[in-house]
Formats: structure tokens, sequence, C-alpha cells
């Protein structure tokens, strides 16, 4: 909602500044995003001192002067005003400044002298009709400080964050309604320039529904929908000008970013902005049938409305007819074809309450939010909709020469008082400390509220109907903190009870899984988990692009298109991980939504380091690399676990195992990717593939205290063999002394026939309790290598 | 000469003699610098030295204390100095030491974790443990058990991407705030961190998807009062000691509900282009529980109160950071990792 400065002044008298007001608004009632002056076309113009002036040795009436503007140098100006005074401070336009209508500051010889600015007169800077001199400014302000600073011209322009519950905000009314409370002084209704008093006996707010006018009939106003319209109030509005507005009127219709238009419209504008009432003028004489009828719309009807598009109407929507057509969609929009011109001299003034709901169905389906719709939709006030009439009308006869105005309404029984209970002993429970009756009583009816009855701990209190949010004791205690002010609330923290929640585990393994990927040098990424295809159990069915239509199914999708997207910004060295969630193929018997799971992925193409002068080529990250990450992140992922890697077919590498349940793959990547780029790798871990992960901490082994033997064994493998199984064989027949087992070499080549490989593993071996004998380890090996022979066929090497 | 410029002048000295022996290349530079700074006769610690009787006598002590710190941060530097002149940079024929280290490649976690974490450490102090929740929801968790009135302008504020008819990528954390209360009885105090979802076009300053922090707190004999005071500690235990502000706001499922803002981290508070103008920055929406929001989970709401607030970790790091653009945190350019993540 845009809130004028000065038009709040109307209701309520107040000394703050623009921003002082925003501050008193946004600490009680919504808050103030900024605040514009709107004479920036005045920003140009500073504080000018006339330090000389001598008469122009050429013209008579002409004055050369010496302007100190504050640059530490003089100006010299010519000027023909006759007030202009050595020692007084004027508006002064250095050369460059444009003025107000689009005067830009040349410097210029005038009758020989050089001019370097100007001097500025009230009327020069739009500030009004006074040309009788230049500006004489009553000011101690420095020289060079800007005009507008100085002198709190024009109008400022409050933008208010209006929130959805407060209805009663969107008008200046309702603004200074809050500011009323707050400064202690007393909200007034604006008198209207040039009436004589509001409510001057021209108009009768009667309570037939026809109007007894003289001369013409007034039409016949019917609700039919009073579902849809719990209010409809019009006047009849005779002997109209249409003309442009008043500069007052004009003034404060574009002081809220609008646009005047001409005095009946900016008269209805003037209650929208002016008090949240929506009004329309309709061309009386272009009503035909003298009947005006709210109803529903029917299918077959359009309408062209006042922005001139032709609209389909429905059976949903209100509308307001006159004897046979729609000629205004209730609370949204006007018909042209009953807009007021320069030649309507009667109008029909309407006035009504639409419902909300209904409102805001049809300006969904219609595709426009209007002023009217925005205010409507979140709440009318239907009490104040005869005063206000009374008073547009008023205004009609003041701005537009009106001779009568004769009121109907559809339903002028006045709704029943409303009332909710406040418990004292809940406001000091829910606000953490109590509040008093009497604070509670002056400030609740400084707003409009009321003690109904009530006494000791519980209190009626009676809620105004401009204030539809209030329907429990809850939003009354919002009302008293809110005007106890929250920054009178202590902030000092008190003593707590811990929780009953514990942490999710998930948080914990994800933490731990973030923690190795860090370590091991990865970076984390956070990408948008949205993906170009999928089945439609994923789709998105409001997606924001065609291209990000449906959820993930696994994170290497998104860490793919990130890979790419570093490639096509010439980032050779990728390595990114996340910890996220996916949707998978089920349903979650709960929600009925895509079951989700979190998995830890990564992405790894590039130099393994960086490089380094002993390494100028680093080598690159290879599946040995992804696979020893996928171990990392399987550990981390379920502690104690046993993490396997599976060598598997197809596009994977491996499956990763936990306990031998599947929960991952190592995968070579296929990426949109420039011929320079290297391969890249994947490896994706589901987190929840184990649900009992975290097991008993395994006890403390002693370390050795006795030496071991370490054997190398350099076997000749058939490439059918998987070294795998060497290593079962290995163990199997090494027994208990083997400690550990390390595969260090493989090599191909010269004395290796084809088809083979040479591979070489470190045998370990330990007692706990005595040293071991070279003979006992010999015939140990001796053992191994039988052994290996006679499963697997497999010899040692021979060099 | 007062304690403070004395001081002062000990701190300027220190300063300029570190960088006057660094630029030493010689010996008899080295020389002359040691007797400029700290020289029997004509040194500038002795001359600062000379003012000490001046001190106030309970302020010598401190003064003198100061002096030999300088002192001896004077000494170690010219001892440093000495022995890479001596050796002309080269200690060793065989070796250039001061070729680049090895280096290993440096991991982080996204600015966004990092935010995420350090406010997990700061509410764990307060005893908030972490829960956790789906990202796909149903409109029930998401709004009506949140009180959020179906068709009114309220729904306006969160424009929500949809995968059924009732089920949706969730817009706000809050839903963790039912599934917790559902599953364990007060008292609660959690942190709910996660990713949201909304209907925003990718520019500046939105993403749709983004992440966000939920707090909860439920039990017996909890008010407003406790809101502030919490969300008053975190700010000035997250930002350093800030002024807050607290202005009402309106959520569904809170009441009384309050913003927190504090002075902005760019202008403190004259107005600048990051904070609008308006001095401050939001950081909390906050409120108490709304009651209809306790009886939907069967939590008796006479007997419990709660208070509950929302913070946004992205914009946190963009302050933090000085990130001009949101769209820097999804791109995972290895570029802006490298500099950020930690």
């Amino acid at each position: 909602m845009n809130a004028s400065y000065l038009w709040l002044r109307d209701f309520v008298p107040f000394d703050l500044s623009a921003t002082g007001i925003g501050d008193l608004l946004t600490s009680r009632c919504a808050t103030v995003d900024e605040v514009v002056p709107l004479r920036q076309d005045l920003s140009g113009i500073v504080i000018g001192r006339v330090v000389e002036a001598a008469p122009h040795p050429d013209s008579d009436y002409l004055w050369v002067t010496k302007v100190d503007a504050g640059l530490g140098v003089l100006h010299d100006v010519v000027c023909g005003a006759s007030n202009v005074s050595v020692g007084t401070s004027y508006p002064f336009a250095a050369v460059g400044t444009v003025l107000p209508g689009g005067l830009k500051i040349e410097k210029r010889k005038i009758r020989g002298s050089v001019s370097e600015g100007m001097l500025c007169s009230a009327r020069e800077l739009g500030l009004g009709a006074d040309h009788e001199g230049i500006m004489a400014l009553e000011t101690a302000a420095a020289p060079g400080s800007r005009f507008l600073d100085v002198l709190p011209v024009g109008d400022s322009r409050l933008l208010v964050d209006v929130l959805p519950n407060r209805p009663d905000l969107l008008s200046h009314q309702g603004l200074a309604r809050e500011i009323a409370a707050a400064t202690g002084v007393a909200l007034s209704r604006p008198p209207i320039p040039g009436s004589a008093r509001a409510g001057s006996g021209l108009v009768d707010p009667g309570n037939g529904h026809r109007a007894t006018g003289t001369g013409n009939l007034a039409p016949v106003v019917e609700v039919q929908d009073a579902e849809g319209c719990p209010r409809y109030m019009s006047a009849v509005v005779r002997g109209v000008t249409v003309a442009p507005s008043p500069d007052w009127l004009a003034s404060r219709i574009e002081s809220v970013g609008g646009r005047s238009i001409n005095n009946v419209v900016d008269v209805t504008n003037y209650m929208l902005h002016g008090f949240g009432q929506p009004m329309h003028a309709f061309d009386l004489a272009r009503l035909s049938g003298n009947r005006v009828v709210v109803r529903r719309a029917s299918p077959t009807e359009k309408l062209v409305t006042l922005d001139g598009v032709e609209r389909r109407l429905d059976d949903s929507m209100t509308v307001i007819a006159d004897a046979e057509k729609p000629q205004a969609i209730a609370g949204v929009i006007g018909g042209k074809g009953s807009e007021v011109n320069t030649s309507t001299t009667d109008i029909l003034l309407e006035a009504a309450v639409f419902d909300a709901a209904r409102v805001r169905a049809t300006r969904t389906r219609l595709g426009i939010s209007t002023d009217a719709s925005y205010r409507f939709e979140r709440g009318v006030d239907r009490t104040s909709v005869p005063d206000l009439l009374a008073y547009a009308t008023e205004m009609l006869v003041s701005v537009a020469g009106a001779t009568s105005g004769e009121i109907t309404d559809s339903s002028p029984a006045a709704l029943a008082p409303r009332s909710v209970e406040l418990r004292l002993s809940r406001v000091a429970q829910l606000l953490g400390q109590p509040v008093t009756r009497e604070e509670i009583d002056s400030n609740l009816s400084a707003v409009g509220f009321w003690i109904a009855s009530g006494a000791g701990d519980r209190l009626e209190i009676g809620v105004p109907t401009f204030r539809p949010d209030v329907v429990s004791e809850i939003e009354l205690i919002e009302e008293v903190a809110r005007l106890h002010g929250y920054e009178n609330f202590s902030s000092e923290l008190r003593p707590f009870r811990p929780g009953t929640v514990p942490d999710a585990p998930m948080h914990l393994a994800a933490k731990r899984v973030r923690g190795a990927c860090v370590a091991a040098g990865l970076l984390e990424a956070r990408p948008m988990p949205f993906v170009r295809t999928g089945d439609d159990s994923h789709r998105v069915r409001n997606p924001l692009a065609e291209d990000e239509a449906f959820l993930r199914t696994s994170i290497l999708d998104s860490l793919a298109r990130r890979a790419e997207y570093n490639l096509a910004h010439t980032q050779r060295n990728v390595r990114l991980f996340e910890i996220g969630t996916v949707f998978t193929a089920d349903r979650d018997a709960d929600t009925g939504a895509p079951a989700e799971q979190t998995h830890a992925a990564a992405v790894v193409l590039g130099d393994r380091r960086p490089a380094h002068f002993t390494e100028p080529r680093p080598p690159h990250y290879d599946e040995w690399d992804a696979k020893g990450l996928a171990v990392l992140i399987g550990s981390a992922a379920f502690p104690g676990a046993d993490i396997t890697c599976v060598p598997a077919g197809g596009d994977l590498l491996w499956t990763v195992t936990a306990n031998d349940r599947p929960a991952g793959s190592v995968r070579r990547l296929k990426l949109d990717a420039p011929v320079w780029a290297a391969a890249a790798f994947g490896i994706e871990v589901d987190m929840e593939a184990l649900s009992d992960a975290l097991a008993e901490p395994k006890p403390y082994m002693p370390v050795p205290a006795m030496p071991s033997m370490e054997v190398d064994l350099a076997l000749v493998v058939p490439d059918s063999t998987p070294a795998a199984d060497v290593e079962r064989a290995i163990r199997n027949a090494a027994g208990d002394l083997l400690e550990s087992l390390a595969l260090f070499d493989e090599f191909r080549g010269i004395g290796i026939s084809e088809g083979m490989r040479s591979l070489a593993w470190r045998l370990t071996f330990r007692h706990p309790e005595r040293t071991l004998r070279e003979k006992e380890i010999q015939g140990r090996t001796a053992k191994i290598l039988s052994a290996l022979e006679a499963a697997l066929g497999i010899r040692q090497r021979t060099f | 000469m007062t304690i403070d410029e004395f001081l002062g002048a000990l701190d300027a000295l220190d300063a300029s003699a570190l960088a006057l022996i660094a630029s030493a290349s010689t010996p008899a530079e080295l020389e002359l610098a040691r007797n400029r700074v700290i020289g029997r006769k004509s040194g500038e610690l002795g001359a600062i030295m000379k003012a000490l009787p001046s001190l106030a006598p309970e302020e010598r002590r401190g003064a003198g204390a100061a002096v030999n710190r300088v002192k001896s941060v004077i000494e170690a530097a010219l001892a440093l100095r000495a022995s890479a002149v001596a050796a002309g940079g080269v200690i060793d024929s065989a070796r250039d030491l001061t070729m680049p280290a090895r280096r290993q490649w440096k991991g982080g976690r996204h600015p966004v974790t990092v935010v995420i974490e350090e406010v997990e450490e700061i509410f764990r102090e307060l005893g908030f443990t972490t829960a956790l929740g789906p990202e796909a929801e149903t409109e029930w968790y998401n709004f009506s058990a949140l009180n959020f009135p179906s068709d009114h302008p309220a729904m306006e504020m969160h424009d929500t991407l949809y995968l059924g008819d009732d089920t949706l990528l969730r817009t706000h954390t809050s839903p963790v705030q039912i599934r917790t209360m559902q599953r364990y009885p007060p008292p609660i105090r959690i942190l709910a961190p996660g990713n949201v979802y909304r209907r925003d076009f990718f520019d500046a300053s939105h993403a749709p998807m983004f992440a966000q922090i939920e707090g909860l707190a439920v039990d017996e004999g909890i008010g407003f009062v406790d809101l502030k005071a919490t969300l008053t500690h975190f700010a000035n235990r997250f930002f350093g000691a800030t002024k807050t502000r607290f202005r009402p706001s309106y959520f569904p499922f809170t009441e009384p509900s309050a913003e927190m803002d504090v002075e902005c981290r760019i202008c403190h508070g004259s107005g600048c282009s990051s904070c609008k103008n308006t001095g401050w920055m939001e950081i909390f929406g906050s409120g108490m529980v709304h009651p209809r929001v306790l009886e939907a989970v069967g939590v008796d709401a006479e007997r419990y109160t709660g208070w509950a607030f929302g913070m946004g970790p992205a914009r946190a790091a963009m302050l933090r950071y000085g990130l001009p653009d949101i769209r820097l945190l999804y791109d995972s350019d290895m570029r802006f990792l490298e500099q950020i993540a930690g």
C-alpha cells in the first residue's frame, strides 16, 4: 500500500517526519519498506548565499551577484529579481542542474555578463505560483546544503507492506488510526476543501430501496446475489460537471502513484486510498432500463472492461448489470460502456461490500488484480459504507458541482457487535510477563476496541467491524503485545528444560560423511534437484521450466550437470560432493508423495593433486580413486559396517555394498564434455541402505609387542582370475599368523606371457606372544604357494 | 602523555619497525634498521619510553609490559631477517627454499552448510537438537495443520510447486514442527534445517529451492519474552554484539508474530542499497505457536505454549561473504567454491 505523508496528516496532526512516521508504523503495525520523497526533481537544487550584489552595468533591472554554493569558489550569477539581497540564502541551481519542467541550467552571457547558475523563484521550483521574486530562505544551513534537506517541501510516499491479516491498514484512515493511537492525538475525517461541512443535509441517507428523488426517477436497485454482495449501497448524484480535478485532489491521487483522470473518478479513488472503500461511478444515462441488478453472470455474457479488454464471464462471477447486460464485474473492474465521460451529468455512485472469496476467485479467473479487488479479497468494513458514501457524495458536490444525491441501501440493518473473551492470566502466560488491565484498556480502545464487560481475570472485548482478523483470544493477545511495543519486552534469557527429541540419525550420518568428503579434498555443492527427464510419478505439475520438470532420482544427475557447467567454464579439475534428497519410484505410505532417500554422491575428474614443480602434470583421478571414495563415504555413512565394492556390469564399475546389502555404485560418468576433458567418475551411496548401521564400538586390541616378518610374493596370475580370488586363497592357506595382506604391484610385459600379469603382494606375519622364526615363515610361504597352485593353478613369478 | 597515546605510539612503532626490518636486504641495512628502532642512543623505542615517567603510577606497570612485548617482537623479527639476509635467500646450495610448497586439494563445506552448522552450534548451547522431515509433503502438513486459511491471500506468500492434488514440495520447513510434535511430547526444543521450494524464477535474489532453518520450542511456562531473548542472544553470538529490533508481522501459524531485524552489516544503520535504505536486515520470522497449530497435533494449548522461528541461511551466507547474486550458491563453480567453501 502506498501512503502519502501529507494525506496521513489530513487525518491526524503530527510533528513526525516522513521517516519518523515510517519507523512508527514499522514498529507498531506494518513495515514501511521505503520512504520516497516525491520532489526528487528538486534534488539538484542547493542553498546559495548571495555574498555580493551590484546593479548590472547595462541594465536597469538586472543584478550581477556572486553566489556561495559551498564549493569554495563563488559563482557569477545574473539575477532579475528585485528582492535579491546580500547575505540572504536562496535556492540555487548551478550549471548542469535540471529544473522541474526540464530546463537545464547552462553557463551563458546575459547582456555581456557571464551567469553561472540561477537563483530560483518558488514558481520555477514548482512550489507555487508566486513569481514576485526569488525565494528568500530563512535558514542557517551552510551554502551547498541540499535544498530538500533544508526545506521539507513536497510530499513523501511511504511504501507500506500491509500483511494479509490487516485489511484495515489498506487506507490512510487505517494507518492514521494507528498513528493517532501511538501519539495520543484524535483521528478525524479530513474536511472537504470547498465544502461547507461534511454531511450538509443535501444527502439523505434514507433506508428505502428506491431513493425518493425529485425529477427523474432513480433506478431500482436489486441485489439478487446477496451471498456475493452482502451490502450494496448507491447514490444517484445529479448535475455533475466532469472536469479535471482541483489541484488538491489530483495531488492526493498522484501522491500514491495514481493518475488523476477526472473529478468524478478521482473522488472514487480518493475513497479507496483514503478510507479503504472501493467505489465505482456509472454514467447513469448509459444504464439501460433504469435498473441496477447485482447478480451472477451467465456463461454467454461478455464485458469490455475499463482497460479495453473484452472479458468472458461465467456464472461463478458476480456482476453489476442494468436491465440488459453486465456493466461491471463486482469488486474487480468497471465496464467501458458505462464509464463516466465529459458528457456525463448524472451518475450512480456505488459503495458496496463484495464477498472476499468470490472476488478472489473471479479476479484469479480473469487474471487481473485491481486496487479494488485487492481490498475486497482482504475484507472491506460493512459498517462504514453509509458514512463513506455520504462523504463521497459530499465531495462530488464540492469538486464536480453535483446538485443532489439520493441513497439506496440493500441491507441497512447494522451488524450485531462482536466480542471476544480475553483473560489477563492468558496474556501473562503467552507473553511471559503480565500486562495490566488499565494498559490493555487504554491501548485497545485507542485502536477501536472496547471493554464490553468483565471483571477480575476475564474481560469481554468488543471488536470493531473493521478488524475481521480478530476472531479469538490469541489475536487480541497479539494486539496487546504489539500495542505494548515489542521493544518493551524483556530480552533476558531464562532457564529452560532440555527437550525430548534426539538428534535425527540421518543428520549425524550426513555430518560424518560431509567431514570425510571435506577431508578428502572435495567441495560441497548444493545444486537444484530438478532434472529434464523422468517418469510421470516424479513430475512437478507446475514446473518453472520444461527442462526442469522432474525431480531427480539420483544425485549424480545433478552433479554431472554441475561438472559440465565447470567444463564449460574451462575448469578442468572438478571434485564435488553433495549430501541430499533423491526421490524414488515408491510412494511414501504416509503422504502418497514420491518416497525420499538421502544420498551422498561425489564426482571427480581431472588432476588428482595440484600441480607442483616436482610434478608438473599430476595424474588424473581414476577408477581407483573413485573406488576409494566409495569406501570412504560408505564407511562414514555406516560406521563399523563392511563396505565392499563388487565389480558390476553395464554402466557401472562397482556396486557398493554395506554388510552385503546394495548401498550404492561407482561409475564412469558420461558427460557432455569438450575433447580435452579428463575421464569423470561418479560415486553415489544410499545413506539409508542400512538402518542399523551403528555397530557397537570395536573393543581395543593390544598394540603388538612382538616384531613382524614380511614376505613379498610375486605371482603370475591369468587375466581371468580376479585378484580377490587370489587373496582369498592366500588368506585361507596362511592361517592366523597372517596379520595383513597388501597388493602392491601389477606388471604386464617382458617375461610375462600374453593373457597373464604379475601381481605382487606383501604378507605381514606376526605372532602375538613371540618372535617368529625364519623357518616357520618359509614353511608357511611354501604352503601358501602349493595351495595357490592346487586351487588356482597360479605360480610364483621367476625372474 | 596519556596511556592511550602511549600505547598508540607503541602500536605505530610496532608496525613501522616490522616493515622497516622486512625491507632490509643487506646486513648493513639491517644494522641501520636495528639502530633506528631499538638503538641505545637514538632508537625510536627509547624515545617512546622517555614518556613513561609522565604516566600515572598505576598505569606504568601495564605500559612497561607493553614496551617489553613490542621489544621482543622486534628482536625476533631482527633475528629472523638476519638469517635470511645472511643466506641471501638460498640457504642450501642444492635447494631453493623459496620455492612453493606441495599442496593438497582443499576440501570444504558449502557456505550455506557453514552457516547452518554455526546456527546449530549456537542453538545447541540452548538445548536444541536437530530434527529432519521430508521435502515432498502433503497440503495438510504444509498448510492446513499450520493454520493456513484455504483460499486466502495468505497463501500468496507461498507460491507452491505441486506434485499431485494433495502433494507438493514443502514451501517451508514448518511441517517439521508438526511432525516433531506428533512424535514427541513436550518439552520440545528443535532446530530443523532443510531445503524448501517456491515457484520463484531464478534471479539475483530468488531461487526455486533454498535452505531454511526452523526452530521450535514447546513447554509449559515459556512465552514471547523467551522467544525475544533467545533470538536476541543468537543475533549477538552470530553477528557479534549488534542492535536488533522486533516488529509485528503475520504468519498463519504464529500469533503474536514478529520479525527480527539486525542492524545492517554493511552500513551499520545509516542506510545503503543492501538494506534498501532501512538500516536493518531481516533475519528471523518468528512468533508464538498459534494455539490452533498445537491443537492440530493434540497438544494441550492451554497448558503448553510454544514459540517458533525461521531463517534463511542462504541470505546470511550472502551477507557474510558479500555475494551479489544468489545463483553463485547453486552454480557449484569450482572457482567460487575454492574461495568460499570452509
